[in-house]
């Protein structure tokens, strides 16, 4: 699956901001750590604000924060801001898909974007962090065994 | 085969959990829930689960209790699976009381099961869920599972 740049850098800046919500960050500290531009990236929160996700801190020390619910947020949700996930919309717009080989070819391509919509829309921003510290945690016990 | 007499106590939030096998007595609990979740009433089905998993060797099926009351349960069996995978540990089904969500009554199941998939040997735990199971796929992810290299596939038998 490949992720527009707006995506990647909604992803960046919401997991960075959820992983301590008590923090603020700048759109600069984020981009710097993600090498990403830093313009791009303030318009990305500004949508992400919108939405509810992420809030701006004015004043001395000010940034952004993580303001949605991590238990309840999910990948998707941040996804679909930015991306037509499903494809369905570009699909309807091919005028070869009303046909034989054009039904059965959607068939699939549906099949993966529902598998893709299943998995994105059931991992939590808490559980994708939990995911990091296990995979963190499992690597340190296992450079111990060796 | 006899049953092993399983029971745990474990105390998480100020909450007291007993995990024990099921009984027949937990039947029209099981039934009922598994009613209000999918719908369907089925007490021959649970009836036979639990001869199945309850009451032989065959598999694990846990009751969780909070001060007395049914707060969930859940099935789980080592399984061989086709096209060549090891045994892993397979979660038939899992269940919350609706009253009882967010006590973490599910983790505190998921756990005694995968401790028990350890201590028959299994490194693997697997389980099955419809795709728009959000729920509980969410759940399951939240424990730390993720998608394996199986897929489900299924035609209609016209």
């Amino acid at each position: 699956m490949k992720l527009q740049k707006a995506t990647f850098c909604a992803l960046y800046a919401v997991l960075e901001l959820a992983r301590d919500p008590s923090v603020q960050l700048s759109a600069t500290d984020i981009a710097d750590k993600y090498n990403i531009s830093a313009n791009h990236l303030a318009k990305v929160l500004r949508d992400l604000g919108r939405a509810g996700l992420v809030e701006s801190v004015r004043g001395a020390g000010g940034g952004y924060r993580f303001s949605g619910n991590l238990k309840r947020t999910t990948l998707f949700d941040v996804i679909h801001l930015f991306e037509d996930v499903g494809g369905k919309t570009e699909r309807a717009r091919d005028a070869h898909a009303d046909t034989d080989i054009g039904n059965a070819l959607n068939l699939v391509l549906t099949e993966i974007d529902e598998i893709a919509i299943a998995t994105l829309g059931s991992v939590t921003i808490e559980t994708l962090l939990k995911t990091m510290r296990w995979r963190a945690e499992r690597a340190e016990r296992e450079s111990l065994n060796v | 085969m006899s049953k092993t007499g399983f029971v745990k106590k474990m105390a998480a939030d100020g909450v007291t959990f007993v995990i024990r096998e099921a009984d027949e007595k937990d039947l029209p609990s099981v039934t009922d829930l598994h009613a209000y979740n999918t719908g369907q009433h089925k007490p021959d089905y649970w009836e036979e689960t639990y001869h199945r998993y309850g009451d032989s060797n065959e598999g694990f099926f846990y009751v969780c209790e909070i001060d007395g009351a049914f707060a969930g349960f859940i099935i789980g069996e080592v399984r061989a699976w086709e096209f060549g995978s090891e045994p892993c540990g397979w979660v038939y089904t899992i269940g919350v009381n609706p009253e009882m969500r967010l006590k973490q009554v599910g983790t505190r199941l998921f756990e005694t099961v995968s401790d028990e998939f350890r201590n028959a040997g299994v490194s693997q735990i697997r389980t099955m869920l419809h795709r728009q199971d959000n729920l509980n796929l969410s759940f399951f992810r939240s424990q730390g599972m993720m998608g394996g290299p199986y897929i489900e596939l299924e035609m209609p038998l016209d």
